[in-house]
């Protein structure tokens, strides 16, 4: 960590200074007035700019764009039916559309904020088992598989319900200030047989073609698996299958960095999450242990044809970022020493590089994820103890910020981390651990205006 | 060195906002009173438009008592074409839609489609709808009394708030439970051809009252139809009261306290938002590339013909400042048209020409939809390998993108920012 001092604040003069020094081997991170070039952000934070297209469009695009959102959007039925185009829902899934889970374009809201709604579904893998095909890149649980389908369509049977429980936990600043925290233990309702499972809150869809759109080898050139630039900090590239070029290659999307594509996470989320078969993922998603499911009617082959697949996947891509709020604000400035003090931009990075990219607007484009998009050590705190890929147990892809304050001023009530166990940001912060910890600590010892100033920059990403 | 950094970093940002901006900073009108003018007969259109639909409205309510006195084929079909004509003011009025709240914010009530049509009445039997949508299935006309997961839904009494209440019942909008298309739907039943020729056949002995009853629970049938005419002439009557002049506090009030190019922005903002992501995106070409009837916006009355046509009026009419009412008369007055003529001719008249254009594209789709012979509706048009049907439907596509390519580029010639649009 990058000299995060603990305890003791030294003089905002003093610590620039510091810093310069400190982290004199690589540049300063600039302090970003938006999100990306204008192009792709939209002019206002509104409650409907996160569904925007990018200003970039043209009409003609913006047409496509109009036909990715109806497929996104709109329900899909069961087969067979009249509508051809949007049947093939199931036989097991978790949400009859995409926009059920990521409502308005927005986070997934967890059972306990929505009881019967949607946004947070389990990922299971047999226990105990290492042993994965390459391309899986986990060990399917024999009855479950990958992931819990809590809908089926008629003559089918759901395959169970999730359960939770919250734990409660309490963090104690330098000061005094007190933080309850709380950890929501998931679990297959009615069965003993419980696999390895992990909560995933739906993520928010912001910047996606632009994080499409970096090179591998940028990723690649940016990874410190052994840590030799010595900072405490050893980012690792997740070699995640890629299913159209039948190999390994960089992750990027997901919890994990567990899809190396925008096209490919679109694809996956409709063959795992909604039951739909595309050209990449052709075949339903059953279990072994479970015969009743092959048998039901398909939507055709494949149910999502490779043209609708690519618009919802470029509809994704092409949607326009909300801008940073406050830019002028002094107290941004402060948040933002505060953050580089506790070390947190060595994996929140905050700007990034796109290369070439089929959606021309977002090539070459220098933007501003606050993410180096690597798996990192989080600690046994957020550990999931599930493999994916190369990422272990413990590992997690660093969470994109920008966005943050939309967020939070748009959709109000947002939850954060993999299982939405965080009702603020303040929270979440204090649950990062493993090779974060440092940066933990030097949160808990800053004062209530520090912690105020960080969580203010935070607020207007 | 770090300091010079910060530096250049921060004119980088500030440069690229500056080019965000530009087309705001280049806004030159100043002549107020003409903005204020223009505000005022922006929103004498608005009036106006939805006063012809709350007129057609009141027609269709009438007629759906004649019918109700006295259910005969006649009588339906007279409903039926008091439908047919309410829908003529309203897709005019959608062009006001996009940047004005109010109306964005009412008009799912009136106008929300596709709907699961289980929600109201019996369906046929391969009927399919929303999977996980508890309303799809409910039938309030056959159950006055339907529990809800634990919650008891009393509908024994239908009235228009009765009506109002279950919409989007259960946060799903497929469940329409109001409007010109649940209207629609009781007029005419589901249309079972699928991609075929006809539209629905219901039997107006469907209204009939004791034994001449089809498919049971007449009375309630009658009801619900009753209450639903009542609450869209309802809901007219409240839109025509915020475009009223001389009212304090509604909406067209707060609109003439806009600045000027505000107004402008919104005719721009929405202009663009009908014909692309609305009529030609969500209406023509998911339609098309899903071959599917249920994204048919009228698919009962197969009228979506009509209902195209008139939006694409609609934009011509709000371009010119122009509107020609239900008895003939014609209202003009000061408009984008008049300022892009002194300002961008050359632009302007592109854009007579790309209007003219998206017109008769979609009048062509009318005139084979009427055609007397051999008339193909908007449903088969959309059929798989209807060449001749894509054809069409691509056209008046094509049209209105080009119609709005010329629009974004004489707006930014005559310095309308139409992301002012949504100040309001």
């Amino acid at each position: 960590m990058a000299g995060a001092p603990s305890g003791r604040r030294p003089a905002t003069a003093l610590l620039a200074a510091l810093l310069t020094v400190s982290a004199c081997s690589k540049p300063p991170a600039p302090l970003a007035n938006a999100p990306a070039g204008a192009a792709l952000v939209h002019a206002q934070r509104q409650h409907n700019t996160l569904q925007q297209p990018a200003p970039a469009l043209s009409p003609q695009q913006r047409l496509d764009f109009s036909l990715g959102r109806s497929f996104f959007r709109n329900p899909w039925v069961t087969a067979p039916s009249t509508t051809t185009a949007r049947d093939g829902l199931g036989p097991l899934y978790n949400a009859n559309s995409c926009a059920a889970c990521h409502q308005d374009n927005g986070r997934g809201r967890t059972p306990e904020q929505a009881p019967r709604g949607h946004g947070l579904l389990l990922r299971l893998s047999a226990t105990g088992a290492n042993n994965t095909a390459p391309e899986l890149g986990i060990t399917p649980h024999p009855l479950y598989g990958g992931q819990l389908q809590i809908r089926a369509v008629p003559g089918a049977a759901a395959e169970g319900q999730l359960q939770w429980q919250q734990g409660l936990q309490e963090r104690v600043f330098a000061d005094g200030h007190r933080v309850q925290l709380q950890r929501p233990h998931y679990r297959i309702a009615n069965t003993e047989a419980q696999p390895q499972l992990s909560p995933r809150l739906a993520p928010p869809l912001i910047g996606l073609g632009l994080l499409d759109a970096i090179a591998d080898q940028t990723l690649l050139a940016s990874a410190d698996p052994d840590d030799r630039d010595g900072d405490g900090i050893s980012g690792r590239v997740n070699q995640v299958w890629d299913v159209q070029a039948q190999r390994l290659r960089p992750g990027r999307f997901g919890w994990k960095a567990g899809q190396p594509t925008l096209l490919q996470q679109v694809a996956a989320a409709f063959s795992e999450d909604m039951g739909i078969t595309s050209a990449l993922f052709p075949s339903p998603v059953c279990p072994a242990a479970n015969p009743q499911c092959r048998g039901l009617p398909q939507g055709g082959a494949p149910e999502i044809n490779a043209k609708l697949l690519g618009a919802v996947s470029d509809y994704v891509a092409s949607l326009a970022l909300p801008p940073f709020a406050n830019t002028d604000d002094p107290l941004r400035q402060r948040g933002w020493q505060q953050f580089q003090r506790a070390g947190c931009q060595h994996c929140h990075q905050p700007q990034q590089r796109s290369g070439p990219h089929h959606l021309p607007w977002l090539a070459n484009q220098t933007f501003y994820p606050f993410t180096d998009l690597l798996l990192h050590d989080m600690g046994e705190g957020l550990a999931d103890h599930r493999a994916e890929f190369g990422a272990n147990g413990r590992e997690w892809r660093t969470a994109p910020l920008w966005g943050l304050g939309w967020q939070l001023a748009v959709a109000g009530d947002s939850r954060f981390l993999h299982d939405g166990r965080a009702r603020n940001l303040l929270e979440a912060i204090l649950w990062h651990g493993g090779e974060a910890q440092s940066s933990t600590q030097a949160v808990l010892a800053m004062d209530a205006s520090d912690r105020d100033a960080l969580i203010y920059f935070l607020s207007t990403l | 060195m770090h300091r010079l950094i910060v530096l250049f970093c921060s004119l980088l940002v500030a440069g690229s906002a500056l080019a965000g901006n530009a087309v705001s900073a280049a806004s030159n009108n100043k002549d107020s009173h003409y903005a204020s003018h223009y505000a005022s007969h922006y929103a004498d259109l608005a009036h106006a438009v939805y006063e012809d639909a709350l007129l057609t409205a009141r027609e269709l309510h009438e007629a759906i008592e004649r019918f109700l006195a006295a259910p005969s084929p006649r009588s339906q079909r007279a409903a039926q074409n008091a439908w047919v004509q309410a829908r003529i003011p309203y897709q005019q009025s959608e062009v006001f839609r996009f940047s004005n709240p109010v109306v964005d914010d009412w008009e799912g009530q009136l106008n929300s489609w596709p709907l699961d049509e289980g929600l109201i009445d019996y369906v046929s039997d391969d009927y399919f709808y929303e999977m996980g949508n508890i309303g799809a299935q409910l039938n309030i006309i056959a159950n006055p009394l339907i529990d809800l997961g634990g919650d008891q839904l009393d509908s024994r009494d239908i009235s228009p708030e009765l009506l109002a209440s279950l919409h989007e019942l259960g946060g799903s909008e497929a469940n329409v439970a109001t409007g010109y298309h649940a209207i629609e739907f009781l007029l005419w039943g589901q249309d079972l051809n699928g991609n075929g020729p006809g539209a629905g056949e219901r039997p107006h002995t469907d209204y009939v009252i004791g034994n001449g009853c089809s498919n049971g629970h007449c009375e309630r049938r009658r009801a619900y139809l009753r209450a639903a005419a009542e609450l869209l002439v309802r809901d007219l009557e409240s839109m025509v009261a915020q475009w009223a002049p001389d009212q304090s506090g509604n909406y067209r009030a707060q609109l003439a306290a806009l600045p000027a190019d505000a107004v402008l922005a919104k005719v721009v903002f929405s202009m663009g938002s009908l014909a692309l992501g609305e009529l030609s995106g969500e209406r023509m070409k998911v339609a098309l590339e899903a071959n599917s009837t249920e994204d048919e916006h009228d698919c009962f009355s197969d009228n979506t013909h009509w209902s195209h046509y008139y939006n694409v009026l609609g934009l011509k009419n709000l371009y010119l400042g122009e509107y020609q009412r239900l008895d003939g008369r014609w209202m003009k007055g000061p408009s984008l048209a008049q300022r892009a003529a002194e300002q961008a001719p050359e632009l302007h008249q592109q854009m007579l020409t790309a209007l003219d254009a998206s017109l008769a594209a979609v009048r062509q789709i009318v005139d084979a939809a009427e055609d007397r012979d051999t008339p193909v509706k908007f449903d088969q048009m959309i059929a798989e390998g209807n060449r001749g049907g894509a054809l069409l439907i691509g056209a008046a596509i094509n049209a209105l993108v080009q119609q709005t390519a010329t629009l974004e580029q004489l707006a930014q010639a005559i310095g309308v920012d139409p992301s002012l649009a949504n100040r309001l």
